[in-house]
Order: structure tokens, then sequence, then C-alpha cells
């Protein structure tokens, strides 16, 4: 009888090995073919069409309760305000890459008309928001894109060049005419946007006119306080003659900044990089921060409501050349690949700081 | 004849209990919460609850006997990153599927080997393979992320069948699913886990081999997350490094829920199905609902409680109803 269970055993795994084994025909990375089809929709746009009202529209961010998130989408909800849309904001607690899938999925159900997504893999998310493409629902990328054959358009904050040479630029100031050593402490090593404005610096930091300059680590801190405050440690550790972090992502700035406040590489090592005023102040007040940058997040979420109604409304189809109108910030142009750019970064010192508040 | 309905009364348990709750939410959810009864959302369900559905299976067999694999999620991830880097060094895919299958079971075997074989804690041991298979899965793919799978195959796994409302992955749950079943309650393999959970000693002395029986089962448990890995891989087109990151205590929580004891010995596989089914349509419904993530984390965390508390506490009271019996029953 102990046979029979065996003989089961024995059976479930040769099924599965020949599940997997199956056709022998064997399908590998070469021969698969290029699946990226870009999917283009016949719509074409009509600028002179009005702002539908009523448009529900979803902001689907990389995680909830994220300060800088939080920020984000309130211009979003301002926008719809204006727009007499219906705003929602959903999102996963981690900001792992398939737990937004989940999310997407629940929208199409639910049929909202735009969603506007931060997606935190761009491949990750891509089969369900074109699910969701197909389903007649019109997809603005927010803050991190997704592939590009799977969202409308795209809300940039900032142009990946423009960043990099302003990160590269702050970190020169600080480290001064001599130069010197500096690290970069960024979000997950996976992030999107941070990967590509640490491409840009690398290039910025080969040119003649930085050769001073020298990068010695990239970090990460994985947008989660205790880790950045832990890797802003480290990184003074292992490099005592550090002149600069470079911390592109709000979490990691405020960790670091608090970090070097209280500890005696205050006034030595100077912090800078991408922060929320709010967050910051007390670092720039004690002279630990002389300067960092970042666009205004509400005015993104502004954007990417104004450019989903518009999408709605069928104003634009996301293709380049088109132009809308947003409200208080506008006009906007769509780029290449459906790319709309906020604008340049505005540089926070002891002198403007109080001027923001968020 | 008394003891007779009262033994009926404990094998109409918990899981009885669980299957009626789920298919009672199932109704109640269909009902009351728009699209939650749709084809497409049941598409939805079906692909959200997959890994877990499965992962769960031989979790359920490894917790009858008393024991606990945790590593289940991070033999995923390993798989999927060794997915991807074959995928990436041009092997086919055909091949890569068996090899990912095969690599869950000699993680698995490594799991069984440290519990079995050298008579460890099953708990410290898989934390720590936990720890040391996720740190691997890094090792391998890094921080990168390998996207560009056949559409063929990440078509199947997210695809329906004939593009109706039943998802392809579905037969491969349901015959899973009958296997397991199978296994556990129709052969004597299956009584044998039971007796080794009850009491593993006793099941030594009456000739079961039971290091032996509990090697294998890691063993299956890391086959089939390798198996998850890969289907995981798939459905997301994303091969990554920390793909299923937690999903051990996903899995644990829906075999607990559905009425297995942690503490071996007890439990059915329907109601394990059930539980799993439980929790995920639970989810479904309440994101439907615009229910936020922390809400949700809440709700499952109160049924695992729930889960666990109300059949001991079912226990102590029958207990303590005998005894007063027994007391009345002496005096008399």
């Amino acid at each position: 009888m102990r046979v029979t269970a065996r003989r089961l055993l024995a059976a479930t795994a040769s099924t599965l090995i020949l599940l997997g084994a199956g056709a022998c025909g064997g399908t590998t990375r070469e021969n698969s073919g290029d699946t990226g089809s870009g999917a283009q929709s016949g719509a074409s746009a009509d600028p002179n069409a009005k702002f539908k009202e009523g448009v529900k529209m979803a902001f689907l961010p990389k995680q909830l309760n994220n300060p800088y998130t939080d920020v984000e989408v309130s211009g979003g909800k301002a926008a719809l305000g204006e727009l007499k849309g219906e705003y929602k904001l959903v999102g996963p607690n981690d900001a792992s890459a398939s737990s937004q899938v989940s999310y997407i999925n629940t929208l199409i159900q639910q049929q909202q008309d735009v969603i506007a997504i931060a997606a935190n893999d761009p491949n990750a998310v891509c089969p369900s928001l074109k699910q969701a493409k197909a389903a007649k629902i019109k997809i603005v990328g927010f803050d991190s894109d997704a592939a590009k054959d799977c969202r409308d358009v795209f809300i940039n904050q900032a142009t990946t060049q423009g960043i990099g040479e302003s990160l590269v630029k702050m970190a020169s100031e600080q480290a001064g005419p001599d130069g010197g050593e500096i690290a970069i402490l960024s979000a997950t090593p996976n992030a999107t946007n941070q990967n590509s404005w640490i491409e840009v610096m690398k290039t910025e930091l080969a040119k003649p006119e930085n050769s001073k300059l020298k990068l010695v680590k990239t970090a990460y801190g994985n947008d989660d306080d205790q880790k950045s405050f832990q890797e802003a440690q480290g990184l003074l550790q292992s490099y005592p003659k550090l002149k600069v972090i470079v911390a592109p992502t709000t979490v990691g700035i405020a960790a670091a900044g608090r970090y070097v406040s209280s500890s005696s590489y205050k006034g030595k090592v100077a912090v800078t990089g991408l922060g929320l005023p709010n967050q910051m102040r007390e670092y720039v007040k004690d002279g630990t921060v002389k300067k960092f940058a970042l666009w205004v997040p509400s005015d993104i979420g502004y954007l990417a409501a104004y450019a989903g109604v518009a999408l709605a409304s069928g104003q634009i189809t996301g293709a380049e050349g088109e132009k809308f109108k947003a409200g208080k910030l506008g006009d906007y142009t769509i780029g290449k690949d459906g790319e709309i750019v906020l604008g340049p970064p505005t540089e926070f010192t002891a002198e403007n700081i109080d001027k923001y508040d968020f | 004849m008394a003891e007779r309905s009262f033994d009926a009364k404990r094998w109409l348990g918990w899981d009885t209990a669980i299957i009626a709750l789920t298919v009672i939410w199932l109704v109640v959810a269909s009902l009351s919460v728009e699209n939650f009864g749709t084809s497409r959302n049941f598409t939805f369900l079906i692909l959200d609850l997959l890994p877990i559905a499965i992962v769960a299976l031989p979790m359920t067999f490894i917790i009858v006997t008393g024991e606990i694999d945790l590593s289940v999620a991070s033999t995923l991830g390993l798989s999927s990153a060794v997915m991807g880097q074959l995928w990436t060094a041009g092997l086919s895919i055909e091949t890569i599927i068996p090899l990912c299958v095969l690599l869950g079971a000699v993680l698995g075997a490594l799991n069984g080997f440290l519990v079995t074989g050298l008579g460890l804690p099953s708990l410290a041991v898989t934390i720590g393979t936990l720890a040391l298979y996720r740190g691997l899965a890094f090792v391998v793919l890094g921080d990168s992320a390998v996207a560009d799978f056949p559409e063929n195959y990440t078509g199947w796994v997210v695809g329906t069948i004939n593009d109706g409302a039943v998802p392809n992955v579905l037969i491969l749950l349901v015959i899973l699913a009958a296997v397991f079943g199978v296994l556990l309650h129709a052969t004597p393999f299956g009584r044998s886990l039971y007796a080794i959970g009850a009491n593993a000693q006793a099941a030594h002395f009456s000739g079961i081999r039971v290091a032996r029986t509990k090697f294998w089962l890691y063993v299956l448990s890391g086959a089939i997350a390798g198996l998850a890995g890969v289907l995981w891989t798939l459905r997301y087109s994303s091969a990554r490094a920390d793909n299923g990151a937690g999903l051990e205590l996903a899995v644990v929580a829906a075999v607990l829920l559905g009425g297995v004891s942690i503490f071996g010995g007890k439990g059915t596989l329907p109601g394990v199905l059930a539980g799993v089914l439980l929790l995920a349509a639970l989810q479904n419904a309440l994101r439907l609902e615009d229910v936020s993530g922390q809400a949700l984390n809440v709700v499952t965390g109160v049924l695992l409680v729930a889960s666990v508390l109300l059949p001991n506490i079912i226990t102590s009271v029958r207990g303590g109803r005998q005894r007063r019996k027994l007391r009345q029953a002496t005096t008399a």
C-alpha cells in the first residue's frame, strides 16, 4: 500500500517536469522575438473638446503613507476638484513590484475612467495596465514610469538630464573648489527615477570640469528611514574623507541630514539632494544642509489630473506635439514617447525655505 | 453513544466551519459588493490566490506532521531570480522551468536534511534558510529585473480557457490539489502524516519512517515553491530577487485558518483550500470597497488570531464541561 503513495508522488513529480519540458521546441530569448508592439490607438485628438465633468480618476502611488506621495496626490485631488471629477486614492502598503497589480485589477473592475500610476516596476504592472487600456481606461504615468506601451502619457517631474545636472552642480558647490569624495544615498536599487538620475550624474562627473569630484559609493536606503540612516552612518565610517552625501530621494536626504546633524561630522560633511522643505527645515536652519532641490510635488499630481481628464475628454491621445491647458500651471505640449515635462526643479536654501510648506 | 456523537462533533470541526464561512462570504460578497461576482473578477481572484494555494498544499502536509517551512517565499524568490538569469543566458524556457522546480527541490532537501538529518528545530532552520535563500536570490540577480519572457508563456499564465472566465492556471491548481488531497486523505502515507503529527515517537515505534517522510515533505515543499516562482515570474513578466517576499506568512495564515493545528496531527486539505479562498476573497472584496491596505492587514490579522484562538477556547470549554460532568457523576 505504501507503494501507491510513492507512485502518486512520483507521478506528480514527473507531471511537473513534463509540464515544463512539454514542447521541446525550445523557446529562448533569441527566438521569442520582440513582443513590444506599442499598440497605438486609432483615435484622433480633438484639441477643442471641453474638459468632461464627472471623470472618475484613481491615483495609484508606489505605496501609501509616504509623505512625499501624500503631497503629490493632493495636487491631483485639487485639480479634480477644479475639473468636477471624482478623485480616488488607492495603493499598497509595501512598494514591492507585484503588489500594485491587484489594485489595477480592482480599478478595472470598478470601471474608472483614468488611472494615474507611479509604477514600482515598469514591467510587472504592464500586463494589467494593458487590460485596463483594453477596458477603455486612460493611463497616466507619474513619478516613476511604466513601460511606454502600457500607458498613454507620463508626467515627468523634470527631465532626467536636468535633475542629474542639478544634483552634480549642488554637490560641486558644496564640495568647494578643491573637490573631494562624494557618495550617493539612493532609494531602492531598482527605482526607475533614481537610477536614471544617477546615470546622468555619472556622465556629468566624467566631464573635465568635475574631475575633482570622486564618486566613491552608491548606497541604497530602500526609502526606509532606518535603513537610510544606517547607510549614511556606514558611508561616513567607510569613507572618512567624504565631503558630500547626495541623496536623490526625500527619505534618504532627511535620514542623512538627521545623522550628520547629530554627529561629529556636522559642518564637515555636506548633505544635499532632493528633499521636502518641511522635513529639511531643521537641518537647513542648523547649518547641516546648505542647499537642496525639488520640484513642487503637488504640481505633479495636479498636472497628472489635468492630463488624465484631457485624455478622457478626447482633447489629447498621448501623441507627440498635442497641446492642452493645465489650469494654474499653464500650457503643456506632449513630448516624445508621450512625456509631459513639469518644469525645472526649485532650489531651497535658508533664505527661501520658509516660503514653502510641503 | 454519547462519546460517538462527541467524536462526530470534533470531526465536523473548524475546517467544516471555514468551508461554510467561505461559501457564505462568497454569496454575501457577490450580492453586496459591486463588481465582485463578475467573471473577470473571478479570474483576478484565482490569479491572486494561485501562488498561496499551491504552496499551501505541501505546507499543510508539513504542518500536519508538526513541523513548519518558512523558507517557501524565499525559495520562490530564488527560483524567480535563477529563472531570470538563465533566460538572459539564452537557455530555452522549456529547460528553465524544470530546472527551477529541481532547484526548489534541492533547496527543500537542504531544509529536510537540517531538520531530519541533524535534528534541528524546523522553525529555526527555515527562518535561517528564509534569509539565506533570499540572500542568494539577490546574489544571483542583484537588483535588476528580467522582463522579456515569451508572450505565449506569460499570456498562458494570465489567460483564461477559450478567453472565458476560467483561468488556465486553475487547471494546474485543481490537478495539484487533487493529487495532494488523495495523498493526504486516501493513502496510508497520508495517515502516517497525522500519526507523526499526533505523536512522532509513537509513530516511529509503529514502523513509520518519521525522518524519511519529513525529509521528502521538505523536498516536495521546495519543488512546489520553485514551481510557484516560475508561475509568479511569468504572471508579472518580471523575474526579480524580491518576488514573493512575505508570502510565507500568507500561506501559513491560510493553512491555520483552514483548520490545521500548528501543533500537528489535525486538519484537512479542503479546509486549507477554503482558508486560502476566504482570505483572498475577503481581501478582494474589501479592495473593491476601497478599504485601505492597513485595514486589510488588520482584518487578516484578526481572522488569523481568531482561527488559532477559537478552536482552543472551544476545546477548553468542552473539556471543562466534561470535567464538570465527571465530577457530578462521582459525587452522585
